[in-house]
């Protein structure tokens, strides 16, 4: 009879204490979890105590300066004895994703908007709801409003993200950069002493086409990846190039759509307005996606052991 | 802004870190280039003081120390702050270190220098003295820790004085570049107006008004800093005293 019971160890419930990682406080004990309860569970409960820290702003954790666990793990598979001992920080307050980036893709568009359609106060009241005489400032504006709603689309509908929320204080840190910069850029082009291209029509015609041609690019890599991750989970995958020939940069580089997004839509975008603002901001997003890439890549190598050798980062054989 | 003696960098950029120090070589590195640098401020210094003596005002003395203030004293630091990153020797804070040292070659170059009408302001002489002083402080005060003989004098002297000379380095510098504005805007000095084929244009005059005003929230932060910095450098000393 008791070797059975030793057996069933397993089954038995557990107890949880949760205590605070700098001051090791017990904030919270919890009687009879199920050993198949999940963290994110135990977040839940976590937060019916402490209804201040709802759960996608705690990291819990096995060691107070230790990594997160992650919501899937489960209880019984942990290192933890029949009472588990946590650790919790408090994250800040969160926002999620999604909200981030329907924010930080609309301010460009309307701002962006503003100055091509010259809305009083910005340039000398003579100029006010008048429309440049260029072309090229129509193209370019209907390429930049193009881009935003795509991205904008594509944050609704195509993209599935792995965390659900970021730290709040992100959103005013990224909408300050994205807004930022597109009123700066507007501002250049849409201003009524605008020179257009030196090589005129065929150095914008050239722009054109490498501003289309990624921005096609960028979205199939997005499709890619979405396709790599059923709906609702968060599982990871080596991307690789499908039909679509766009995709087939897969080949040489970890995270195409970053190199679609920097050599062709805003190069293009460079190229189109000649505007040394937006080289400026292609140069900026440039660094920023090449840190990004880099860590992905990095991941990449470190999740799966047969990842493909000659794949870069960000540009083929380069970075 | 420089802030004399401030900022996180001040501890950090080329003071050995407590856990792990540098080893033999590294150390006779820092102890040279901390000699090196103290010994150069005193330089300055002395060069205000006999040209003050000389002259009988203090008008104009930025000119008796301008060779050495621009050309050994904004570069170096920066030469030798740059290898010492590169080479690994001091972990230090790169961007409040280049901060400073930024801001102070932009003081030097892009205002005192650029405007010569300004070079005659006694806000120069203010800030330059009160950089002098901070730095003779700071340069000695790595040396002796570098050697572990710090006297106390100086460790008091160093997280004491900037209570003067900070506000003193700060209005010296606001002064100048307030000084140096109509003689910017008239010439329009490192500006670009549109139309051009960059479009692209800037305003030196609007930038250097930002710069003042990005004084308003980075001086108190600094300042409050150092301050708590005393208290934990200085303060457990005295309790320590009180209890004896």
């Amino acid at each position: 009879m008791k070797q059975q019971t030793f057996l069933f160890k397993g089954l038995s419930r557990r107890r949880v204490e949760i205590l605070d990682a700098k001051t090791k406080d017990k904030l919270c004990f919890l009687d009879k979890v199920e050993p198949n309860a999940t963290i994110g569970e135990i977040k839940s409960m976590f937060h019916k105590s402490h209804p201040q820290w709802y759960p996608a702003r705690q990291s819990i954790r096995l060691d107070p300066k230790g990594k997160s666990l992650k919501d899937e793990d489960v209880l019984q598979h942990l290192p933890v004895g029949t009472t588990a001992t946590f650790y919790f920080r408090d994250l800040g307050a969160q926002i999620s994703w999604v909200t981030v980036f329907l924010t930080e893709y609309t301010g460009p568009l309307v701002i962006y908007l503003m100055f091509y359609f010259r809305v009083p106060f910005i340039y000398a009241p003579k100029y006010d709801f008048t429309t440049s005489k260029h072309w090229v400032v129509h193209l370019a504006c209907m390429c930049h409003s193009f881009h935003y709603v795509k991205r904008l689309l594509e944050t609704l509908f195509v993209h599935r993200f792995s965390h659900g929320t970021m730290p709040l204080r992100n959103i005013f840190k990224n909408c300050t950069y994205y807004w930022g910069f597109a009123a700066w850029m507007a501002y250049y082009i849409n201003h009524p002493l605008y020179t257009p291209p030196i090589y005129g029509e065929q150095q914008i015609r050239l722009a054109l086409i490498i501003f289309l041609f990624c921005q096609i690019g960028n979205f199939s890599i997005h499709i890619a990846l979405r396709n790599l991750r059923p709906p609702g989970s968060k599982t990871r995958k080596i991307p690789y190039p499908t039909k679509n020939p766009f995709t087939w940069i897969f080949l040489l580089v970890s995270c195409p759509n970053y190199t679609y997004e920097v050599l062709g839509s805003w190069l293009g975008f460079t190229v189109m307005t000649q505007c040394l603002p937006v080289a400026f901001f292609t140069l900026v997003g440039f660094i920023q996606m090449t840190v990004w890439a880099k860590g992905k890549h990095r991941s990449y190598l470190k999740e799966f052991r047969d990842y493909p050798p000659l794949r870069s980062p960000i540009l083929p054989f380069i970075l | 802004m420089t802030a004399p003696g401030t900022s996180k960098a001040a501890h950090s950029d080329v003071a050995p870190k407590k856990k792990k120090g540098p080893g033999a070589l590294a150390t006779a590195y820092l102890v040279i280039y901390n000699v090196v640098m103290t010994a150069g401020w005193l330089v300055i210094a002395v060069g205000l003081v006999r040209a003050y003596l000389a002259r009988g005002s203090y008008h104009g003395l930025y000119y008796s120390i301008e060779k050495p203030l621009k050309n050994w004293y904004s570069f170096i630091p920066i030469y030798v702050r740059l290898l010492s990153r590169v080479s690994g020797i001091v972990p230090s804070s790169v961007v409040l270190t280049g901060f400073q040292v930024m801001s102070r070659v932009f003081l030097t170059w892009a205002v005192t220098h650029s405007v010569r009408e300004v070079q005659s302001e006694d806000s120069v002489l203010l800030f330059v003295t009160a950089w002098t002083v901070t730095e003779i402080i700071r340069y000695s005060f790595y040396t002796f820790s570098l050697l572990n003989h710090l006297p106390y004098l100086i460790k008091w002297a160093r997280y004491t004085f900037f209570i003067v000379l900070y506000p003193m380095g700060v209005t010296g510098e606001l002064l100048t570049i307030y000084a140096a504005l109509p003689y910017v805007q008239k010439t329009g000095l490192y500006s670009v107006t549109l139309p051009n084929k960059y479009n692209f244009s800037f305003d030196y005059y609007t930038f250097l008004i930002l710069i003042m005003i990005s004084y308003i929230p980075l001086f108190p932060q600094l300042y409050f800093h150092m301050i708590r910095q005393r208290k934990k450098v200085l303060g457990h000393v005295e309790d320590y005293s009180k209890v004896e």
